[in-house]
């Protein structure tokens, strides 16, 4: 049996923290005690990326993170995407693309997206679906979702 | 406003993360609830056992014995137990026993495993064929949970004399729909003036279905319960008839505890437990004449329909009606059995048994050109249905088909001719790599089946608000198909009144009328139509009554229904299903109109083979439709792009392995459904053609996709490697070596 | 979500010797617990028996790729994505790279280590054939000390491994080959990403007058634990690389694999296949 810690991070810009079993999964710390629900959980196996988030800059499965690896860290959710109520240019270009169908996988995939148009400003299509490979999505086929991605990154669709 | 793109109404709360979803609800005081489940495939369930080290007196149990009104939930047949009682069958693996509840998620899921059953074990039928040989009599007297029988002249006159009959056996395996959100319930029971009064928030498609099941497990009347569909992450058929079962335990727990509930399923238990597609086996025996003429046709269809009876007649029907695809044939005998198997029981997914016959009756005719040394194209161009004709249920074609042209369309989209000259050549080489092109031609029958339309007699409506908008009322739920956003374009259609002016309420049963099941791509063709009456019914009212003058502006309509709100309270228009009168249906017989109308498809597919791994790689999939007027062309394209990567999935890779009839991969990692990585840019074109049944003539959608990539595929396989026994699905690796290695081992 | 979470326990070190303090004073109670991509998958699943962890993931000292010698020298904490963006190991380990870029998809490999990788043991694992066939030795490090371990030496059984329980995987040091060579790697899972191995494959061969004059190849998904096909390779060094006696090598092959049915893959499927992707390797072999 661990003793709490006190979990500090900086989450979407903002100094949090919080107390938490050390070994508590940091989606769970989103959900639950931060009630920061945008994250998901679709399989808690790694497998669906749902539960994507950025740590220090880079997309992790937050179904997998202990809570103790983010002490210290920069955490980005879906939540921390849009600016002041402004959605950022992929999160228009899924709204206007149909990118979203459930919207189930979106917080993860716009989260994954968001890291590879950062790495990658100007990918292909085969950038792209390796990107986005760790993020299912059963409702689109993916097409909208690159169609989304390739609008903000290559102002249309590429091949 | 119909056939533009606006924009999906949710869209921005979906990619803000802000759109909540059940798991998301913030519930304070909840227990976690769990549920304990049967651990063999059929048995006697003699005692449970409550192990040590748990805190026992802390938990909620909720037994058989518990339940205060039927332990039966409500559904075509009532035939399913919530939970079994003690001296009671357990009829399949992973059946509920009982459930637990804790605030302790964790302790909750800790005293699950701590529970353990005593179960006489009986003897399992697992497969269709046990079920057939009655090596065990499981359900009724012949393991049949439904048959069906359509008939049109008589194909036993006709053997004899063809030039040429060829048979064939199919086989298609179960498949997950694999929604992105797992099924997922909130209840909670109160007890008001000595009265229960029972809410449910869920994941689920068909609020009136868990409405009827809850109704009927607590024995209240209609105003005691209430059903609210949250924000759902997928369903695609899985979450039609299921929630009834999980929203019926989560409020038992809720009821026993007098505490709210969450019963969350986790992937691994909603793979292992929820409805699946039905498996099935097709036995087709065609006869052509000389010149390739479709003379007859006769199809033993049989589904494996699990332990209960659920949704499996009517998606027998559906399949049954489907059996003998889009051609013109004198002489039809469609035989359909559903028979019951000591398997958790399949339920709807997209399709809905069409995919399955379709799939044999379109390889079939593959097999069949090969075997009559016709082209596949010029053999079906032969054979389509066309004005007048009339389908095995007697249905007569009242619209201006043209089949030839639809595929033709598909066929340039996809560059048959040229590919496949091109392939002959490549294929010659020496190297592993072999590609192949492939299609299909079917149609899916859009609403309800038959009569069931006239059954439900749907209602819907629109409704005023004080700030001069209109409010859709409806019990359609939105899963990503984007019903909120094609309802209020038809509504601001009929209204000529900018979209966003109108928005659909929340989908409660306390404030939205029973429209139907969100099912069987109906909600755009028929509560769209009822829709459409509803407003224009309104926007009748308010002139009639005087609040508004023809013609107008959004200004004054806005100004005119704020005022009628003011001065009379509410503004509703109701508007409700009334069958045309040309449709006509018999249910004993199997005759009449099936369907008020089809949707008709072609999809083609160019596949490569690496016949060193097995490996299947989709290079092209073009997709072309004609249903009718398409609403919003971006959300259809997404409908069918959706559909084609499930149904590309279903083709080649997508695998429910058992063991006792228990999914044992029922891991995301061990399930594969493709990623981004694994599917072709999916080329969609729709060809208009417009249809009164539907708003502004839109036809159904939502399924069509499902039906015609795995034959597509297929097809495409056997034009890659030559002759095989490519008769079932999936063709996963390594199913395709085994039917390498028959041809090589002669 | 399975696992118990208040029985567990997650301790961070401050530095690798009061890791290995801990690990030496109570052997076999701390689980070194590095990205957590194999262990949070058993934990979630209710399945994991361990429930204390040591979470190595902030020890500079398991961090780094650097030359040592004729060696690069990869720290275990080594992440896929590390591997997949470094220069020296695309100029040197092609092999590598593409096991690393084959493995899941980029959060794991963002989080999932080369260590980790090693000692989760898993037979499927893809980084394992690259370093068989590139020769790779382990350093080992406890409280009593440094040593190293052959890596085609390490894996003795189905998750077993000369390996002591005070112990940790420090380093993983791979001879960087001399001049030209030819490296091959070949993954065959259920789809394109986010797959479990079914059959891997990886040499790596350096070809000396016109004769196969040296060549590794390491096996996945088809023995208890990564194997060398050291069966194949005999059949196939010294020969002549425009004469590749392919059915000789498939045949010998068979004596390297031991490969079972399981959910993903048959063992038949595994076998023929394994076969035909050497067959591939050495057709591209030949037109090197
Ligand atoms: C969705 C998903 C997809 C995956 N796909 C692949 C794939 O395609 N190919 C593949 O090979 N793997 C795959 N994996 C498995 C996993 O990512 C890898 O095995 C990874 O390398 C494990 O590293 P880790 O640091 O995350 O290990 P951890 O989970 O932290 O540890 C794994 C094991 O290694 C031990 N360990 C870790 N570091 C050390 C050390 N330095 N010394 C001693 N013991 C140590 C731990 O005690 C534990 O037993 C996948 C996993 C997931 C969740
Ligand atoms: S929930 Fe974390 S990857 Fe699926
Ligand atoms: S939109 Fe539903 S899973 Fe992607």
């Amino acid at each position: 049996m661990a003793d709490r810690i006190t979990l500090v991070m900086n989450l979407n810009g903002e100094e949090r923290s919080v107390q938490v079993h050390p070994f508590a999964r940091l989606l769970d710390v989103l959900r639950e005690d931060l009630r920061l629900t945008g994250t998901k959980e679709g399989c808690g196996e790694g497998e669906c990326g749902a539960c994507t988030v950025l740590v220090d800059g880079q997309v992790v499965n937050s179904c997998l993170v202990p809570a103790i690896q983010v002490q210290g860290a920069e955490v980005i959710t879906v939540e921390g995407l849009a600016r002041g109520g402004e959605l950022s240019p992929l999160q228009a270009a899924f709204v206007a693309h149909n990118g979203a169908q459930c919207g189930f996988c979106t917080p993860g995939m716009l989260v994954a997206a968001t890291d590879l148009l950062h790495r990658c400003p100007h990918p292909t299509d085969d950038e792209v679906r390796d990107g986005l490979a760790g993020n299912l999505c059963r409702c689109t086929g993916y097409s909208k979702i690159l169609d989304a991605v390739q609008t903000v990154a290559n102002g249309g669709s590429s091949k | 406003m119909i056939g533009a793109s606006a924009h999906r109404k949710e869209g921005r709360a979906k990619v803000m993360g802000t759109a909540i979803y059940t798991d998301d609800k913030f519930v304070p005081n909840a227990l976690h609830g769990v549920t304990v489940r049967s651990q063999v495939p059929r048995g006697i369930l003699k005692g449970i056992h409550f192990g040590e080290g748990i805190p026992w007196a802390e938990f909620t149990i909720v037994t058989a014995a518990d339940i205060p009104g039927k332990n039966l939930v409500a559904s075509v047949v009532h035939d399913q137990p919530f939970l079994v009682g003690i001296g009671e069958a357990i009829t399949h693996m992973e059946q509920p026993i009982l459930l637990l509840a804790h605030p302790d998620r964790h302790l909750a899921e800790k005293a699950r495993l701590a529970v353990s059953l005593e179960v006489e074990e009986l003897p399992a039928i697992l497969d269709i064929q046990a079920s057939l040989d009655l090596e065990q009599v499981i359900y009724g007297t012949h393991n049949l949970l439904k048959e069906i029988r359509i008939q049109k002249g008589d194909p036993a006159t006709v053997w004899e004399r063809a030039a040429h009959v060829i048979e064939g056996e199919y086989f298609t395996g179960a498949q997950e729909q694999m929604y992105l959100e797992t099924n997922a319930m909130v209840a909670v029971v109160e007890e008001k003036d000595a009265q229960t009064w029972v809410t449910v928030w869920g994941s689920l498609q068909c609020p009136y279905y868990v409405h009827g099941a809850l109704k009927q497990l607590f024995g209240l009347p209609e105003e005691r319960v209430r059903v609210v569909a949250m924000e759902m992450g997928g369903a695609f058929g899985g979450k039609e008839d299921y929630p009834s079962v999980n929203g019926g335990h989560a409020a038992l727990l809720a009821w026993k505890s007098g505490r709210p509930v969450k019963l969350i399923y986790d992937r691994e238990e909603d793979l292992a437990c929820t409805t699946k597609r039905h498996p099935s086996r097709s036995r087709l025996k065609t006869a052509f004449d000389a010149e390739g003429m479709l003379l007859a046709l006769e199809t033993d269809f049989v589904l494996d329909g699990g332990a209960y009876a659920t949704m499996s007649p009517v998606v027998l029907s559906r399949g049954a009606i489907h059996a003998a695809g889009l051609y013109r044939c004198p002489h039809v005998k469609v035989h359909a059995r559903a028979v019951a198997t000591n398997t958790p029981p399949p339920g709807a997914f997209r399709g809905f048994g069409a995919p399955q016959s379709l799939f044999a009756m379109e390889r079939h005719m593959d097999v069949c050109a090969r075997k009559l040394g016709l082209d596949p194209v010029e053999l079906r161009r032969k054979n389509f249905l066309r004005m007048g004709d009339t389908m095995a249920t007697g249905q007569v074609i009242r619209e201006d088909l043209d089949l030839g042209g639809l595929m033709d369309r598909a066929l340039a989209e996809i560059g048959y001719h040229d590919k496949r000259a091109a392939h002959a050549i490549t294929n010659q080489g020496e190297g592993p790599i072999k590609r192949g092109l492939g299609f299909s031609v079917f149609m899916h029958g859009c609403g309800f089946t038959g009569s069931g339309e006239s059954y439900l007699a749907s209602v819907a409506g629109v409704e005023g608000l004080a700030d001069g908008t209109v409010s859709i009322l409806a019990a359609s739920t939105e899963m990503g198909q984007g019903k909120n956003t094609v309802f209020s374009q038809i509504v601001a259609e009929a209204l000529k009144v900018p979209f966003d002016m109108v928005d659909v309420a929340e989908v409660d049963t306390d404030r939205v009328p029973n429209s139907g099941p969100t099912v069987a791509s109906r909600s755009t063709m028929m509560v769209g139509r009822i829709l459409e009456d509803a407003a224009i019914g309104f926007k009748q009212a308010l002139v009639q009554q005087g609040f508004l003058q023809e013609p107008y502006t959004a200004d004054a309509f806005r100004a005119a229904v704020a005022r009628a709100v003011e001065s009379l309270g509410s503004v509703k228009c109701y508007g409700q299903y009334h069958r045309p009168p040309n449709i006509i249906w018999n249910d004993s017989t199997y005759q009449g109109d099936a369907y008020p109308t089809y949707s008709w498809a072609c999809y083609a597919a160019e596949v490569a083979v690496d016949l060193d791994t097995y490996e299947v790689k989709v290079e092209d999939f073009v997709a072309v439709q004609e249903v009718g007027r398409v609403v919003n062309p971006r959300l259809a394209a997404g409908q069918v792009e959706g559909g084609v990567a499930q149904g590309i999935g279903w083709g080649l890779w997508e695998e429910v392995t058992t063991k006792q009839g228990r999914m044992i991969n029922n891991q995301m990692t061990n399930y594969i459904i493709p990623t981004s990585a694994d599917l072709p840019r999916i080329k969609v074109v729709f060809l208009e053609n417009a249809h009164p049944a539907g708003p502004g003539g839109a036809k159904g959608i939502g399924e069509l996709p499902m039906d015609g990539p795995a034959p597509a595929l297929v097809n495409a396989l056997e034009a890659a490697l030559g002759p095989l026994r490519l008769d079932e699905v999936p063709m996963t690796p390594e199913r395709l070596m085994a039917r390498c290695e028959e041809v090589a081992n002669g | 979500m399975r696992g118990f979470l208040p029985d567990c326990d997650i301790r961070v070190p401050g530095s690798l010797a009061e890791a290995l303090g801990l690990l030496s004073a109570e052997p076999g109670v701390w689980t070194p617990f590095a990205g957590g991509t194999d262990l949070m998958v058993v934990y979630n699943a209710g399945r994991l028996k361990a429930t204390r962890f040591l979470d190595l993931s902030r020890l500079a000292e398991l961090r780094g790729i650097a030359e040592e010698g004729a060696s690069l020298a990869f720290g275990s904490l080594t992440s896929f994505s590390e591997i997949r963006e470094h220069r020296a190991v695309h100029q040197h380990f092609p092999n590598l790279v593409k096991s690393a870029r084959a493995t899941g998809a980029l959060a794991i490999q963002n989080r999932g280590t080369l260590g980790g990788n090693i000692v989760n043991a898993s037979p499927a694992a893809d980084t394992p054939p690259s370093l068989l066939a590139y020769g790779a030795e382990l350093e080992l490090v406890s409280l009593r000390g440094r040593r190293r371990v052959a890596y085609d030496r390490f894996h003795l059984g189905y998750k077993q491994m000369d390996l002591a329980p005070d112990e940790l995987v420090a380093r993983i040091l791979v001879p960087m080959p001399e001049g030209r060579s030819f490296h091959y790697f070949r993954k065959v899972g259920t789809r394109q990403a986010q797959a479990i191995s079914k059959v891997c494959l990886a040499a790596h061969a350096r070809v000396a007058d016109g004769c196969v004059a040296e060549l590794r190849i390491g096996l996945g998904s088809v023995a208890p634990a990564p194997v060398r096909a050291r069966n194949a390779e005999a059949a196939l060094i010294g020969k002549p690389v425009a004469e590749l006696p392919l059915l000789a090598a498939r045949a010998a092959l068979l004596g390297d694999m031991s490969p079972i049915d399981d959910i993903r893959a048959s063992a038949h499927y595994r076998s023929v296949v394994t076969q035909n992707v050497l067959g591939h390797m050495l057709r591209e072999l030949a037109s090197v």
